[in-house]
């Protein structure tokens, strides 16, 4: 049973669910969802309640729920991300709008989230600086603060190779949330930083002890160390209580659990940025420091596994890329022969996901629709045969974002239309 | 602007002169106007910034200076110049005694097998070969580095330098990149030449219309 629910001592009668039974009140039913209620000595408790208690009674004969401390969803809304091993994935086929609720924001991490005390907490400076400084998580947060909403993409986010695949499943480690903490030219500033630096390690303390090399351009230029998510602190698996971040590069390279930057003329040569995080390319290179995420779409509805209507069809998706804003984001519902301009929502941010909406009016034929984004500096979302044409055979698993099809059937399925280079 | 010459042979072609006489003056109306946006844009983002930080004070005051020993606590990082290394050596026979403790559980008998990341590039093995230390990774150094941060999973940092100088002897032997008498210590270790350095390129992708 759950730590969190309080059982009714003898004599405490809940006032709002007279007609569920004592027994069920007091816990133990598999199917109990956490409701709060109301004691009669007046204190308000939690308290195990079937799912049927939601749905048995007409809302309107019965009083309602009291207000309570922390919100819960609706207990017929339960979207869970996809956990594996080391990453766990953001269901984008199931939200509305651009914001990642802050607990479906997906997750990579190389040695699991570390516990950390945010009194505890220090981000110490230091290397090519004039003063080498330590700070406070209270430190951080009496700089002056910004708030920015921007992407964050895994680059080794993508996944092929079977027709039952979700968003969620191809293209889940992307999320998005609103960021506020100080900007890392703040802390430049405050220490001093040399003007010969050119580089720095950013360091993180998990069990990895993550490291990363970062252009100090980067640093100057839009880099924060946030400290909140979606209005709230960051959630530990996005790296409470501080981590870098790095508007529109790839993911790893935003440190989470942030403890230590290093100023250097020279990268470091971390395994992250040599034997991880590089790809293969032409001619037996290898493709080292690719920060930038080029950009992406994909269509979130109708995907699998939509069973689709005929009539009027509101295809809906996301588009994105780490160079800047989305200018245009086409669709096609004739497997590529023809291309339409879908909306774009409001607000169309830099560096950000921007939804795109298309009207289409589904007579019932088989085909395929698929999307693709051009961002502000002209780049046109490939699809996998050009980016298999530039980088050749051997190409990486990392930063491929292809244009990506999903296959309509006659009868309404909705399928991921496979494909594989390897 | 590649598409340009292309673009004054089809109006020439045409027989439109009136077009080919407007168009050196269209095209520098449209690059002027372009470039001129770009520089406002900058210039717009340079004010914002420069308004943003007049009014502040040379330094804020938040922080202390972080002291000495503070930094040396978590300053462990090794460089590809040798720089971070600390004193000690390890060489090949006690780095392959370590190994079959402490890492082969994971990285297998030999280094070929897994379950986890392959380190030894097999006998006949072509490309990258599961991205082994042989053929994809460009400094010997950042084996130290790694090894010592974060090595073994289930009991990270807890390697001494002579522990760690020696595995990084047996891993870089076993990829047939040391002789079997071969000792590394902070002199060694970054003259080590690996296979795959000259492999290595910078990112070329600049956005735009090209795709790479």
């Amino acid at each position: 049973m759950n730590d969190d629910l309080v059982k009714l001592k003898e004599g405490e009668e809940p006032l709002f669910y007279r007609k569920v039974s004592r027994r069920t009140m007091l816990g133990g039913a598999a199917t109990a969802a956490l409701v709060l209620v109301q004691s009669a000595a007046g204190k308000v408790v939690q308290a195990g309640l079937p799912e049927a208690a939601f749905t048995a009674a007409d809302p309107t004969k019965i009083q309602g729920l009291p207000p309570g401390e922390a919100g819960q969803k609706s207990p017929f809304e339960q979207l869970v991300r996809l956990p594996s091993d080391t990453s766990s994935r953001t269901p984008l086929q199931d939200l509305h709008g651009m914001i990642t609720p802050s607990d479906l924001h997906f997750e990579r991490h190389h040695a699991g989230i570390p516990a950390i005390d945010p009194a505890k907490y220090e981000l110490v400076i230091h290397g090519m600086v004039e003063k080498p400084m330590v700070f406070k998580l209270a430190d951080l947060k009496r700089f002056p603060a910004v708030s920015r909403i921007c992407f964050l993409e895994c680059s080794g986010n993508f996944r092929t190779g079977r027709e039952n695949m979700t968003p969620q499943e191809i293209c889940g480690l992307t999320s998005q949330s609103e960021w506020t903490g100080v900007k890392l030219s703040t802390l430049f500033r405050e220490v001093g930083v040399k003007p010969k630096a050119t580089w720095f390690l950013a360091e993180g303390s998990d069990a990895a002890v993550m490291t990363r090399s970062i252009p100090v351009r980067k640093g100057w230029d839009d880099a924060l160390i946030v400290y909140g998510q979606n209005g709230e602190a960051i959630r530990p698996a996005q790296g409470y209580p501080a981590r870098l971040l790095l508007p529109g590069w790839e993911g790893n390279t935003s440190v989470k659990w942030l403890r230590r930057i290093e100023l250097s003329d020279q990268p470091f040569m971390t395994r992250e940025e040599t034997s991880k995080y590089s790809e293969p390319v032409r001619d037996g290179k290898i493709r080292q420091f690719s920060f930038e995420m080029d950009a992406r779409s994909i269509i979130t509805f109708p995907a699998y596994p939509t069973q689709l209507d005929k009539g009027w069809v509101e295809i809906r998706g996301i588009a994105w890329s780490g160079r800047g804003k989305i200018r245009q984001v086409e669709v096609s519902t004739d497997a590529g022969k023809s291309w339409q301009c879908a909306r774009l929502q409001e607000p169309v941010l830099d560096k950000a996901h921007t939804v795109f909406r298309h009207l289409w009016e589904w007579r019932g034929g088989a085909t395929e629709i698929m999307s693709r984004a051009t961002d502000e500096t002209g780049y046109v979302q490939p699809t996998l045969a050009q980016l298999l044409a530039a980088r050749g055979e051997d190409m990486g698993g990392y930063h491929l974002n292809p244009i990506t099809t999903f296959v309509l059937k006659r009868d309404g399925q909705v399928l991921f239309k496979p494909e594989t280079w390897r | 602007m590649l598409s340009v010459p292309n673009f004054l042979k089809r109006v020439r072609g045409s027989g439109n002169r009136s077009l080919l006489l407007l168009m050196p003056l269209l095209l520098l109306f449209a690059c002027r106007s372009r470039d001129a946006a770009i520089e406002e844009l900058q210039n717009s983002r340079d004010a914002a910034a420069i308004a943003e930080t007049e009014d502040w004070p040379a330094t804020f005051g938040f922080g202390k200076a972080a002291t000495a020993s503070q930094i040396a606590l978590l300053d462990t990082d090794v460089r590809p110049d040798g720089r971070g290394l600390p004193v000690g050596s390890g060489d090949v026979v006690t780095g392959r005694k370590l190994y079959a403790a402490k890492c082969a559980a994971c990285h297998g008998a030999t280094g070929t097998e897994g379950p986890f990341d392959k380190l030894v590039t097999a006998a006949g093995a072509r490309g990258n070969n599961g991205k082994t230390i042989g053929t994809y990774w460009p400094y010997a150094t950042t084996l130290y580095d790694y090894i010592n941060r974060a090595m073994p999973f289930n009991a990270p940092g807890s390697l001494t330098p002579d522990e760690v100088y020696s595995l990084t002897a047996y891993l870089l032997h076993a990829n047939n990149i040391l002789p079997a008498d071969a000792v590394m210590t902070a002199q060694s270790l970054p003259q080590v030449q690996m296979p795959a350095k000259e492999r290595f390129i910078t990112d070329d992708r600049k956005g735009g219309a090209e795709v790479r």
